[in-house]
């Protein structure tokens, strides 16, 4: 014997859930199969459930009046035959005395196939037909189910009453499969929750994760990533939750997603920032495709002629594709990079002979001024520079470059400056925070952030928790993101969550500036040129190697006299790298 | 009646239906002129059946079948079993192995008629609803439950047995029935020894206010394409009452076409039979389109999910129980001596063997692999199918209850 249970199917077409009105079995009475069992009330109508399975009803496992989700098991059968035994009836229409008949007529007093047959032999052809299978009511027919009162029902109390009004049948059915019957083939499940709803409801469970592994491995794929956030990304903006949902989705529900805060909390033990958490999205392998630029193909065949690679574009279209626009604003952007500067004055032919040409803002454009609104507007920003010296710096820089340990690693001054904003931030913890209004959020790690002019205009990529680096793993670190941000290729991921930026301006030449803070931070270091000048050393003026460092602060957060502390802090690492050794 | 008034919510419709029938309007339309019948509720058979059609006088004297007493059994026997196939499919799906059933209990006549009427090389362009018509042109009936049960998109090769698949839009196979007639037309034309043949087009009064009907109407009569409407008024249109929305009884509208139309006693299996036989001959012979109203009453509700108590009296339904197709052929086999109960309890054990199998093979389908679907797109394969292929492989093994939910 086995015990089947029979889970609430959905009788409509996306329903999900059903009130048991009244049972017509009880524990102990024999079913077969397509024998009401009860009578459930949907959002829809009045229907009767009919029993899948033939034998001894074990227990009802939902009580009347209450309702349940669909799925739900709501009784439980003990079975003797398997549920092939179907329209398993037959046995009944074997031993009642029939006078064979039309299969009677579904209505609301249809129930009366179960009066007993004896009463039909002679009866008017056509009206019940006695003897026949058990069938099924048809939906809906139930009108006043109470007052037709099927003959087979003795107020659920009775089982022996039910057998006895329901004809021979199920009793005689009882007497003769119980003996001489298998166990059941395996059944498949019924098709439950076959609506949107239904299945909106419940998550199937994700396996547990297994990516970090290869993810570090499969972190030099990190040219693709997840185009749909390039729209957040481009805009320099904190990540928006509707944009980063395309990623999310798919990736194991331990794949936080960009930006999200608590990615930070993550013991970063990778090696190199290319496999931070960030990461782990786009080395799923599932994201080629969701990486796949998405564009609708008179851009592809568009951006074919032009000789532009999609993935260079950012898009802004609504699902994260490129649209005709995004390209369009990358090729005259491009093609005004690429003309040159000769015929500016004298090209006014080409603009219809007015000599304003206008640019339409959109894009990284319109997103960086937006950016730079928000901030210039919302943080009251303080400046302050100080010169350094940085010869030793300078020395410094270039005993690694010669180092063994540093061989084919590029090293620049920059680097150095990157070690000393994390070392001074430590020391300073105010300078990497984000003001919220009624908090200040103080960060315990790093991402720092780096600005870059990029041909898709500014971006600001960061390094992923910074402060765990060593210096090789910083300086690779820079490598890499000034390498991805020159080809144009750096991902939305790449510059969520940053804490702190560094705008390298001495790599135009400039001296220094005032900065603007990168929405959601509170500071920002501009590097000036290092160049020879006369400084006065001991008395004595010499040539040594100076530079400026500006720095802006929301005065929010830091006040005047712990953004002199922090820049102070910086300077001291310039004029004194040996410093970073306490 | 208050005819100018428009329903604009069940009561209303109801109301205005109420008061057509105090009215009188629409009082017992089955007893209108003009419907043709030969086998009455009581089981009584007519001498004959003649109609005027478009004009002239048509004796279906050489389409009926009233005495052939195993042609007669046959009828009964596809009844019986399709009604008994409707209730098995309706259990299955109360427990939960289909996602939806479409019942057709009350319209057997119509179908089992229509279709037994049609030769090989006619071609039937069904609704959902035509199981009946399905298991006269061979179908096998689980094939028809592979749809229900969502493992299948389709269900059996339309080819084999001219049985178009199930329509799930409404009316729009009338479209496509008057296009394969045009087809016929032009096939006989390039090879004038093919049989000649005709499409059906089924569709109910329901799709009748369908926009495709009456373009496919028009199509038929322009060219005269060989092609019969057969619509099977069953009375609603799941919860709007045919009266609401034919304000003249269907098998009119023909006329406005320019073809002819009649209207049978859906319940009368021999007449649907006999009417549907002339209607294709006048199709295949070049005469043109004919519209068949059958009509009918539907039993059952609309589909499971539907509940007919919210809309319909149930007096409206004992009355039509006393027209039953089944019911008025058996008594007729009976007091003609036709039949005994050894055939009837033959019949009865025949249809528990059928829905035990049926079960049995419902229980027993699979849903197809996912590289079935990705197969399906393309001829051949695609690179970006096979890469979206890639994809939902790797996306569904990301679950921990692998293969469970397939």
């Amino acid at each position: 014997m086995t015990l089947k249970t029979f889970n609430l199917p959905d009788v409509g077409e996306g329903l999900t859930e059903a009130e048991i009105v009244q049972w017509r079995v009880v524990p102990g009475a024999a079913v077969s199969v397509n024998d009401i069992i009860c009578e459930i009330e949907t959002a829809k109508s009045l229907v009767e459930l009919s029993s899948p399975y033939e034998g001894t009803v074990s227990e009802l496992l939902v009580p009347e009046g209450e309702t349940i989700e669909v799925g739900t098991p709501i009784i439980s059968v003990e079975d003797g035959t398997g549920p092939s035994g179907g329209g398993g009836s037959g046995d009944s229409a074997v031993t009642a005395p029939t006078s064979g008949a039309a299969p009677r007529l579904e209505g609301s007093n249809g129930r009366d196939a179960q009066v007993p047959a004896e009463e039909s032999a002679g009866s008017e052809a056509g009206s019940a037909t006695e003897g026949q299978v058990p069938v099924p009511e048809m939906p809906g027919e139930l009108a006043g189910p109470q007052a037709d009162g099927p003959a087979t029902v003795t107020g659920g109390h009775s089982a022996a009453g039910g057998d006895a009004a329901s004809g021979a049948g199920p009793a005689a059915r009882r007497g003769e499969t119980a003996p001489g019957s298998g166990p059941a083939d395996p059944v498949p499940g019924p098709l439950v929750g076959t609506g949107p709803k239904a299945d909106a409801v419940k998550r199937r469970p994700r396996k547990a994760p297994s990516a970090p592994a290869r993810a570090v491995s499969a972190a030099p794929a990190a040219g693709h990533r997840d185009r749909s956030d390039d729209r957040a990304a481009g805009s320099l903006q904190p990540p928006v939750d509707g944009q980063s949902t395309v990623t999310v989705a798919p990736a194991p529900p331990t794949s936080v997603g960009p930006g999200t805060a608590d990615r930070q909390q993550v013991p970063s033990a990778t090696p190199a920032p290319s496999a931070s958490i960030s990461a782990q999205g786009r080395v799923n392998p599932l994201n080629q495709l969701i990486n796949r630029v998405l564009a609708k193909p008179p851009v592809r065949k568009a951006a074919r002629d032009l000789g532009i690679n999609l993935a260079d574009v950012p898009a802004t279209g609504s699902a994260g594709e490129v649209t005709k626009q995004d390209l369009m604003s990358y090729q005259s952007q491009r093609d005004a990079e690429q003309d040159g500067a000769d015929s500016f004055w004298s090209e006014r032919k080409l603009l219809g002979g007015d000599r304003i040409e206008r640019i339409p803002v959109k894009g990284v454009r319109k997103a960086t001024a937006r950016a730079m609104v928000q901030s210039a507007f919302t943080a009251p920003h303080v400046s302050i520079f100080v010169d350094v010296d940085a010869s030793r710096t300078m020395e410094f820089v270039k005993r690694l470059k010669a180092s063994r340990d540093f061989e084919g690693i590029r090293v620049s001054p920059l680097l150095i400056l990157a070690k000393a904003v994390i070392w001074a931030a430590a020391r300073n913890p105010s300078v990497n925070a984000t003001w919220s209004d009624d908090e200040i959020l103080v960060k315990h790690f790093m991402n720092l952030g780096i600005a870059a002019a990029t041909p898709r205009g500014l971006m600001v990529p960061n390094i992923k928790d910074a402060q765990d680096l060593s210096l090789k793993e910083l300086a690779l670190a820079l490598n890499e993101l000034a390498t991805t941000a020159r080809a144009g290729k750096t991902q939305p991921a790449q510059m969520q969550g940053g804490t702190l930026t560094i705008t390298n301006i001495g790599a135009l030449g400039i001296d220094t500036g005032t900065p603007i803070i990168n929405p959601g931070e509170v500071a920002i270091v501009a590097f000036g040129t290092i160049k020879q000048k006369p400084w006065v050393l001991d008395g004595e003026v010499i040539p040594r190697w100076i530079t400026t460092l500006g720095g802006s602060f929301d005065h929010r957060v830091v006040d005047g006299d712990l953004s002199a502390r922090f820049m102070a802090d910086v300077a001291s690492i310039l004029e004194e790298p040996a410093l970073l050794l306490d | 009646m208050n005819g100018g008034r428009l329903p604009t919510a069940e009561f209303e419709v109801e109301e205005v239906e109420r008061a057509a029938r105090t009215a009188g309007l629409g009082q017992d339309r089955q007893a209108e002129p003009g419907m043709l019948r030969i086998l009455d509720p009581e089981g009584r058979l007519a001498d004959g059946m003649t109609a005027e059609i478009a004009g002239e006088l048509v004796d279906f004297a050489p389409y009926l079948s009233t005495s052939d007493a195993p042609h007669l059994l046959s009828l009964y026997r596809d009844m019986y079993l399709v009604r008994r196939f409707d209730q098995e499919s309706t259990a299955l799906q109360r427990q939960g192995q289909l996602a939806l059933w479409v019942p057709l209990t009350g319209q057997e006549a119509a179908q089992i008629g229509s279709g037994r009427a049609m030769e090989a090389q006619d071609y039937a362009f069904p609704t959902y609803r035509e199981h009946g018509v399905a298991l006269t042109r061979g179908v096998e009936l689980s094939e028809i439950l592979r749809l229900f049960r969502g493992v299948t998109n389709g269900g059996w090769d339309p080819r084999e047995r001219n049985f178009h698949l199930y329509t799930l839009v409404l009316a729009a196979q009338s479209l496509h029935a008057v296009g394969y007639a045009m087809g016929i037309q032009r096939d006989q034309l390039a090879d004038p020894s093919l049989p000649q043949a005709a499409s059906v087009a089924y569709f109910g009064d329901g799709a009748s206010s369908e926009g495709d009907i009456h373009e496919s109407m028009v199509f038929a009569a322009s060219f005269d394409a060989p092609v019969v409407f057969f619509c099977q008024n069953n009375q609603w249109a799941i919860s709007v009452p045919s009266t609401v929305q034919t304000r003249v009884p269907l098998a009119k509208r023909a006329e406005g076409y320019g073809f002819p139309g009649v209207r049978v006693d859906g319940n009368d299996v021999l007449a649907v039979e006999a009417v549907t036989r002339w209607a294709l001959e006048h199709a295949r012979t070049g005469r043109g389109p004919v519209l068949i109203e059958a009509y009918t009453y539907r039993m059952s509700a609309h589909t499971t999910a539907d509940d007919p108590t919210k809309y319909r009296l149930s007096g409206d339904e004992q009355e039509w129980r006393t027209r039953d197709p089944l019911a008025r052929l058996e008594t007729y086999l009976r007091s003609a001596g036709l039949a005994n109960d050894a055939f009837f309890e033959g019949l009865a054990g025949e249809a528990r063997v059928m829905a035990s199998d049926l079960r049995a093979a419902v229980l027993s389908m699979t849903a197809p692999d996912l590289e079935s679907r990705f197969a399906a797109v393309y001829a051949e394969p695609h690179p970006l199918v096979q890469e979206e292929l890639r994809f939902f492989q790797q996306y569904e093994s990301g679950f921990a209850d692998e293969g469970k939910h397939a």
